[in-house]
């Protein structure tokens, strides 16, 4: 039984925002069912009681001092983008028009 | 000096030319501008050449010395910078056509401090599409080629990094480290590539991939090099929330001290047999047997969970990439593909990835959403993340018993370009040695060992410490350097092909 079906990989291709075409879908479907099977022995070196580690070093939150520091600047943080105007960025449509 | 002197000195000869005036900035940034004209259309390192930020740079070096104002051990020495990196003003895609054209307001944290260390940046260097790969061959822009062999990869993801100080374009590059995008690329041009420990070097500005292993990190034709650029761009980084707050280790000391009398060496028993080129194993044991001619007490280590480091490595950091990526969303900066006044933004969206995300990054999103999706986690991701406790455990019961451990850096030489191109697991197998570093936030090294027999082909030596002892991969790739180098009468790369 393959370890992750065409269908499936539709489905996460929509959850990630990737409208790929058929022959993509086909290709990636064969690809990920070979690498999924050979990663999932994971499952088989972890036994329940040993704990996860997310991260290399401990973490701690960093705050920084609130302190006003010049921001970047209407003109710079427009410079790059795909659509301006009226200083804000010109986006498609984000709500239904009904 | 000629031009071609210039190209071949080292960057801690070029810094002492220049600060003692024998030749000036402006003639160093020329003379490899100049070999970048003459060499890159077929190595094909860069993606960028800033020819004016490059020599505007260096007068302002040449301006600062004329005027007696102290400079920084590397001041004018001209450097390669991954395009991972943001520059300000300065293009920077991260090989990805996605972000082709786009150019940052704000420069990486490493970006600032080459800049502030008087270094030279001479461009912008290619990589696998956001740092996804082993051979520059994801590049949206087309593969880097390796100047041992024009028709084999240079590795990657740091592939333009290592060629183009392999190819003699420049002295020193960068590049970031996540699962081996460093050490592997360096190991098969046949030069040094340093993964500092995690936290390090500073994350910030560096376009991320899988944000619990990214690592920038030096390349250079030497060990002493290679320290004094990790010395230049490393240390606590208040705008990184995962950066060290600690002394950079004294790696520049190691590398100067070079010896290992009474070192303690551990071999990885897991990293030999099926799936290593004969050669680099001969090279490597070749290797080991030195360090113990130079005083090092050599045994065999046994870290047996390094076998899975792999298969977590390829949960982990598709993970981390999925979430990371989401944030090109064809919005604010980058490609903005079907924008026709019809389509919603989510249409917009899923258009603008589609069209400018390469196979390899598609292929990573959708594995990183799977291993994250509920009723996959546990299994995937959590399995994965146990391993990597694991692997943590492995290296610190090793280091218990011995001060470093050494493995082959790749299980091969340099392969051909396309041999490897519709096999992702044999690509994804380039990383088998280098993966478990990453995973445990470890330092390690790569410095070459010699040529394979059968293919005449660059080998590197693997060194890991570590988290905070840096210093020791140093110190010990300083002594094989300085064995090996004595015993061929020169370094390794003045037996690759000149390219002119």
């Amino acid at each position: 039984m393959s370890a992750i079906t065409r269908d499936e990989v539709a489905h996460l291709a929509r959850l990630s925002r990737l409208a790929l075409g058929p022959e993509e879908l086909d290709a990636l479907a064969g690809q990920l069912d070979e690498i999924i099977s050979a990663v999932a022995q994971v499952q088989d070196a972890a036994s329940a009681d040993v704990p996860p580690t997310s991260h290399a070093l401990p973490l701690t939150n960093v705050f920084r001092p609130d302190e006003v520091r010049p921001p970047l600047g209407v003109a710079e943080a427009l410079d790059q983008a795909p659509a301006a105007e009226d200083d804000r960025f010109r986006v498609p449509r984000i709500l239904d028009e009904e | 000096m000629t031009s071609s002197e210039l190209t071949h000195r080292t960057a801690a000869e070029l810094a002492a030319a220049i600060a003692s005036g024998e030749v000036s900035a402006v003639e160093v940034a020329s003379a490899h501008l100049d070999r970048i004209s003459a060499v890159d259309d077929r190595v094909r390192a860069f993606l960028h050449v800033d020819v004016e930020g490059a020599l505007n740079q260096a007068r302002e070096v040449d301006r600062r010395r004329a005027q007696g104002e102290p400079l920084g051990p590397l001041a004018g020495v001209p450097i390669a910078h991954k395009d991972v990196f943001t520059t300000r003003g300065v293009p920077t895609t991260a090989g990805s056509k996605i972000l082709e054209g786009w150019i940052p307001p704000y420069d990486a944290t490493v970006t600032e401090r080459l800049r502030a260390a008087g270094l030279v940046i001479l461009g912008k260097t290619n990589m696998d599409e956001f740092a996804m790969g082993s051979s520059t061959e994801n590049s949206a822009y087309g593969p880097s080629r390796n100047p041992w062999d024009l028709e084999r990869v240079p590795g990657g993801s740091s592939g333009g990094s290592s060629a183009a100080v392999a190819g003699y374009e420049a002295p020193l590059a960068t590049g970031t480290d996540t699962g081996g995008s460093i050490r592997q690329p360096a190991a098969v041009c046949g030069i040094v590539g340093a993964k500092p420990t995690y936290g390090g070097s500073s994350r910030y500005g560096v376009i991320a991939f899988a944000s619990s292993l990214d690592t920038p990190g030096p390349f250079a034709r030497n060990v002493l090099d290679a320290a004094l650029l990790h010395e230049a761009f490393s240390g606590h980084d208040p705008m990184d929330s995962t950066s060290v707050d600690a002394p950079v280790p004294p790696v520049v000391e190691a590398a100067r001290r070079g010896d290992v009398a009474g070192m303690r060496v551990g071999v990885v028993r897991e990293f030999a047999g099926e799936g290593y080129q004969p050669g680099v194993l001969t090279r490597f044991n070749e290797a080991v047997e030195l360090l113990e001619s130079l005083g090092a007490k050599v045994s065999e280590v046994s870290c047996p969970n390094f076998t899975t480091a792999l298969p977590a490595y390829y949960l982990i950091s598709p993970s981390e990439c999925s979430s990371n990526l989401a944030r090109f969303d064809a919005m604010r900066y980058g490609l903005r593909v079907g924008d026709d006044g019809t389509r919603s933004a989510e249409e917009v969206m899923a258009l603008t990835r589609a069209a400018g995300f390469g196979p390899e990054v598609k292929r990573r999103i959708i594995l990183g959403t799977y291993a994250l999706s509920s009723g996959y986690y546990d299994a995937y991701y959590g399995s994965a993340q146990k391993v990597r406790t694991l692997i943590a455990r492995d290296f610190t019961a090793a280091f218990e018993q011995v001060d470093v451990l050494v493995s082959p850096t790749t299980p091969t030489t340099a392969f051909p370009i396309g041999e490897r191109a519709d096999d992702p697991m044999a690509m994804y197998r380039a990383d088998l040695c280098t993966i478990p570093a990453n995973l445990a936030g470890n330092a390690a090294l790569s410095v070459p060992c010699g040529l394979a027999p059968e293919d005449g082909l660059p080998v590197g030596l693997q060194i890991m410490a570590p988290a905070l002892a840096d210093d020791r991969t140093y110190r010990v790739a300083a002594a094989v350097e300085s064995a090996l180098t004595a015993r061929w009468g020169a370094e390794l790369l003045t037996k690759a092909p000149s390219l002119v």
